[in-house]
């Protein structure tokens, strides 16, 4: 009798001695709605090999961690998004995050930004700077940044359809500061694939916007080396409403798409898959989160290697940011957020994550206020420098519930990757609205489980008080859109308005054929063109995007 | 109720007041009635299209790209989509606007959801009176769009001058939903999606199937014999490509083809009198069924009847004879 | 035969917000409910959403704003339907609207104000318990 037979033995007579003992529920079920045992052994990992499913951090498969010594090594970098109300605002607000020990600085966008329209448009009325830093030409961008080096500091700028001219406002503004593009560090996120699978905030069809996104990538690979192309995103698929492992396996199979997408423009997958990161939610379930993670890593390697025939180290090893859950964050007893934000923050903690933002408590009613980032980032802190899980590298792992779960994860993410071949690939399944049906559903699922009390949330629908605390809240001021509007068009009048022209038909010309078009949109910008007017003209050739909707 | 302010409104072309009417046809038939009585006079100008077609053949895309072409020729559309009410919630997600509207402006084009509410003859009736005020309101065409499955589907486009059914390659299931009663009654087959490949095999599954019928449209008991003679309408089959909108000029001539023909072979007048026909049976079928329970609820005579099929001196049929007597209905 | 009232309401997102996770929740919960439910999609902007209420001749319109622009659109909203002569219809607005601006939304006419957490039912209730026809 082999070990794990006297296990498997001992435990069903385990097993019986417990099995009058009540339970609190006939069955447990996490996020994913995968079941999980009372007990875990090593007969649940007994086919686990240590040198093909785990091998050591830093090295293929990556399942360990995606460095050598990870935390031990150089913490994570602390990186809470921000971003409000004018440049001026929002640059303050980088400054007294830098102070109190910031690491990198993470930009949101005004919403009439992110989709390209001008302040001073119908369609932006109400939303100029209250979701994000109004940005609408490049002179925004250079107060947003003035008086931080752009060559000391690591940026990542939360935008997707105009990503290439952020990107392209930023090369300049940083050229201004006096520094070369190959200097620059920081990540757009600029993944358009999850836009039309979760998000919404999309212009162009697909095909017109995965042209621009290849262009970026082929751009940086050649002048902006250390720049991250995409942060290939899981979170707002999360946040939208899917499972664990359907954020997992739809932010994959996007990496999956750009992966191909480079590769059939002509690129040498090593040349730009190092260049590639990704962007995890990290909600309630912890356990779940963190084998979430590592099995991440272990698919993008595996694929990385076999079916794309990478050969260097670092286009095999999946690196990642996290955000804490904001769908999980409660508006009643909002100080609980605390909690949750901290437990979250260390699952992704132990998951391995590059880079963390934590959700201030205050989030469910409006953007955070000064203090309330503050204890955000000092939970991060806390974590980094009080708890100890930093000692070691992926303490987790061996756990026998942990490497089962993993494992649990990666095959339910496979069944998911057949079905979207079958579909044709990525765009073909979000034409025939799989990702939206799928996630729809399981969202109206968990709201449904929220209502009967299967799922708890605490304050909400269980542990409820009749009188709620107040706080005080974040306040974007109605002055913003109308200061906005007025250096807008103060700008215009500023401005040589025949280059304008002349930029926006080249730039018109070159989208019409096959160029790389980031050299015309930073010719655009760089004379001041707005992001609407450069947005307008490619619509003219790219034409707009329309959804299905579904539910 | 008065409802002449809102009628006055409607026939100036107000579509705040086409909404109401339609609003309250819908749910009040005692106000449909009136209303009905009031502009029934001034309808007959629209010309009624019926579409249907099984889920994912794209109708939104195709309406909406017919729609397009209408407006460009300078006419006024409305648009009725119907959405089938859940058996069991008794709730409806109208979706089918929400595909549309983004092709045009709302100037010219007025669209109305509606839920089948799971009623037979119900739903036809609700549908042939916003028919009606659409026309009076002064749409030059009105389009009529179901999942075409049920038989109250089938009864709409009774009320319907030319009956177009959409199907796309590649989908298996699209024959069999016109085999469940619509193909009957089809005038023109429309293969959308044309640039799939497979589009021209659907064009022949399509003729095949039609060899088999042993029926025409046009060639049922009441259909008068005077007309036989004179040219039947095969039924047409056109390819067009909704994205892109190919084609559509071809399918607009094959509709106005059939709108001559009907017109021409007089059949048009034969229409009319069934339509007419089927109308009266729903609206006759609401009032007596009404009537009928109106009358068990409260009459003391058929509460006498009851009493006796209790002690079996009478059977069900036979007191549903008596009350037949009652009413003065026999013949 | 009495057909009992169907409700029927429209579930809209205006502005530039793309964040319908809630929104299709509730036009769903809406429909269990036994009410005929239009979801209008995202970026509607006024006009749209008032277009859609002249045609659609409904009971409800609930407008779900995640992004801080509801100040701004919802007067607009509710001063285009005055000018269509509409005073009839429920306008409820939800998502993310702090309390201190209740007051003023309440003022422009507007009703509800839930945001995430609440549960669904009372939405349902809310809807069937303040129509205005």
């Amino acid at each position: 009798m082999t070990e794990f037979d006297k296990i498997k033995e001992d435990m069903e007579e385990w097993q019986n001695s417990v099995s009058d003992k009540k339970e609190r529920q006939r069955s447990f079920r996490n996020l994913s709605d995968i079941e999980i045992q009372r007990l875990y052994t090593p007969n649940d990992i007994k086919d686990l090999n240590y040198e093909l499913d785990l091998g050591f951090p830093g090295q293929y498969p990556y399942t360990r961690g995606a460095y050598p010594n990870m935390y031990r090594g150089q913490l994570w970098t602390m990186r809470q998004f921000a971003g409000f109300g004018t440049a001026e605002q929002t640059n303050e607000r980088y400054k007294f995050l830098i102070e109190h020990g910031q690491t990198g600085l993470s930009v949101a966008f005004s919403l009439h930004t992110i989709y390209g329209v001008e302040a001073t448009d119908q369609k932006a009325l109400g939303e100029v700077g209250k979701e994000g830093v109004a940005i609408d030409t490049l002179e925004d961008m250079e107060t947003l940044f003035d008086g931080i080096d752009l060559s000391k500091i690591s940026t990542s700028m939360t935008i997707n359809a105009p990503a290439s001219i952020l990107f392209a406002m930023y090369i300049v503004t940083a050229e201004k500061q006096g520094h070369s593009p190959e200097k620059l560090r920081g990540t757009i996120q600029n993944d358009i694939l999850k836009e039309y699978i979760a998000q919404k905030s999309w212009i162009f069809p697909p095909e017109p916007s995965m042209r621009l996104i290849v262009d970026t990538i082929e751009y940086c690979t050649k002048y902006v080396p250390q720049w991250y192309t995409i942060s290939i995103s899981g979170y707002h698929i999360r946040e939208a409403g899917s499972t664990a492992v359907q954020e997992l396996a739809f932010t994959l199979a996007d990496g999956f798409a750009y992966v191909e997408a480079g590769i059939e423009r002509g690129l040498n997958v090593d040349d730009f898959a190092p260049r590639l990161s990704f962007f995890f939610n990290s909600h309630n379930n912890f356990f779940e989160e963190i084998c979430k993670y590592r099995a991440a890593r272990r698919i993008w390697a595996k694929r990385m290697k076999n079916k794309y025939d990478a050969k260097k180290p670092e286009s095999m090893r999946l690196r990642f940011h996290t955000q804490t859950a904001g769908v999980s964050l409660t508006a009643q007893e909002p100080e609980n957020n605390i909690v949750r934000v901290t437990l979250q923050g260390l699952a992704a903690v132990l998951g391995g994550t590059q880079s963390l933002h934590t959700n201030s408590f205050d989030e469910a009613l409006c953007l955070p206020t000064e203090k309330a980032v503050k204890i955000a980032l000092r939970s991060q802190q806390i974590i980094a420098h009080e708890s100890g899980v930093t000692e070691t590298v992926d303490p987790l792992a061996g756990s026998y519930y942990v490497e089962w779960l993993t494992n649990k994860m990666e095959e339910e993410a496979e069944n998911y990757f057949e079905q979207i071949e079958e579909l044709g690939g990525v765009i073909p399944a979000i034409r025939a609205n799989f990702f939206q049906k799928e996630i729809a559903n399981a969202s109206y699922k968990y709201q449904q489980e929220v209502e009967n009390g299967e799922k708890v949330i605490v304050a909400v629908n269980r542990f409820q008080q009749e009188e709620q605390s107040t706080i005080p809240l974040l306040k974007i001021d109605e002055e913003v859109a109308a200061e906005q509007s007025k250096k807008l068009n103060n700008i215009k009048k500023k401005r040589d308005n025949t280059k304008i022209k002349e930029e926006l038909e080249k730039l018109q010309n070159a989208a019409r054929g096959t160029e790389n078009l980031m050299p015309y949109i930073i010719d655009a910008i760089r004379v001041y063109a707005s992001i609407g007017e450069v947005i307008n003209a490619l619509k003219e050739v790219f034409g707009t995007y329309h959804e299905d909707s579904i539910f | 109720m008065d409802h002449s302010d809102l009628i006055s409104k409607l026939l100036k072309g107000n579509t705040r007041a086409a909404a109401r009417l339609i609003t309250i046809v819908e749910n009040d038939i005692e106000a449909a009635e009136q209303v009905v009585n009031s502009i029934y006079q001034y309808t007959g100008r629209a010309y009624i299209l019926g579409i249907t077609g099984a889920p994912g053949t794209g109708k939104s895309t195709f309406i909406s790209t017919l729609t397009k072409n209408f407006i460009e020729e300078g006419k006024k559309v409305g648009i009725i989509c119907v959405d089938p009410t859940s058996p069991l919630t008794g709730g409806a997600l109208l979706g089918d606007r929400i595909r549309m509207k983004q092709h045009f402006s709302l100037d010219n084009v007025f669209i109305r959801s509606m839920a089948n509410r799971g009623q037979l003859g119900g739903l036809a009736r609700a549908t042939e009176d916003t028919i009606k005020i659409l026309d009076a309101y002064g749409c030059d065409i009105i389009i009529v769009e179901t999942v075409g499955v049920g038989q109250s589907e089938v009864d709409i486009f009774k009320s319907a001058q030319t009956v177009l059914v959409l199907l796309v390659p590649g989908l298996g299931d699209d024959i069999q939903v016109i085999k469940a009663g619509i193909m009957e009654i089809t005038d023109i087959f429309v293969v959308n999606k044309m640039d799939l490949p497979g589009a021209d095999k659907k064009v022949s599954d399509i003729m095949q199937m039609l060899e088999f019928k042993s029926s025409y449209k046009y060639e049922s008991a009441d259909f008068d014999e005077k007309f036989a003679k004179i040219n039947q309408w095969t039924p047409e089959i056109s390819k067009v490509n909704s994205k892109t909108g190919e084609n559509f000029e071809v399918l607009i001539k094959l509709i106005e083809k059939h709108k001559l023909f009907l017109q021409q072979s007089g059949i048009i007048l034969n229409y009319l009198k069934n339509r007419i026909k089927t109308e009266s049976i729903q609206i006759l079928r609401h009032k007596l069924t009404k009537k009928i329970e109106d009358l068990m609820n409260t009459d003391a005579e058929i509460d006498k009847y009851i009493d006796q099929v209790i002690q079996k001196s009478l059977d069900p049929y036979s007191m549903a004879n008596q009350i037949i007597k009652m009413l003065g209905l026999e013949k | 035969m009495s057909e009992k009232r169907k409700i029927k309401v429209l579930v809209c997102k205006p502005g530039l917000d793309g964040h319908d996770r809630g929104a299709k929740v509730i036009a769903r919960a809406l429909r269990d409910a036994g009410m005929e439910v239009i979801y209008t999609g995202i970026h509607q902007t006024p006009d749209d959403i008032v277009n859609t209420v002249v045609q659609e001749d409904p009971d409800a319109v609930m407008l779900s704003i995640l992004s801080g622009s509801h100040n701004a659109l919802c007067p607009v909203i509710m001063d285009k339907l005055k000018e269509q002569g509409i005073d009839d219809v429920l306008v409820a607005v939800g998502g993310i609207i702090p309390d201190e601006d209740k007051p003023f939304l309440e003022k422009h006419g507007l009703m509800g104000f839930y945001g995430p957490g609440t549960d669904l039912n009372t939405i349902v209730d809310f809807v069937k318990n303040n129509l205005k026809r």
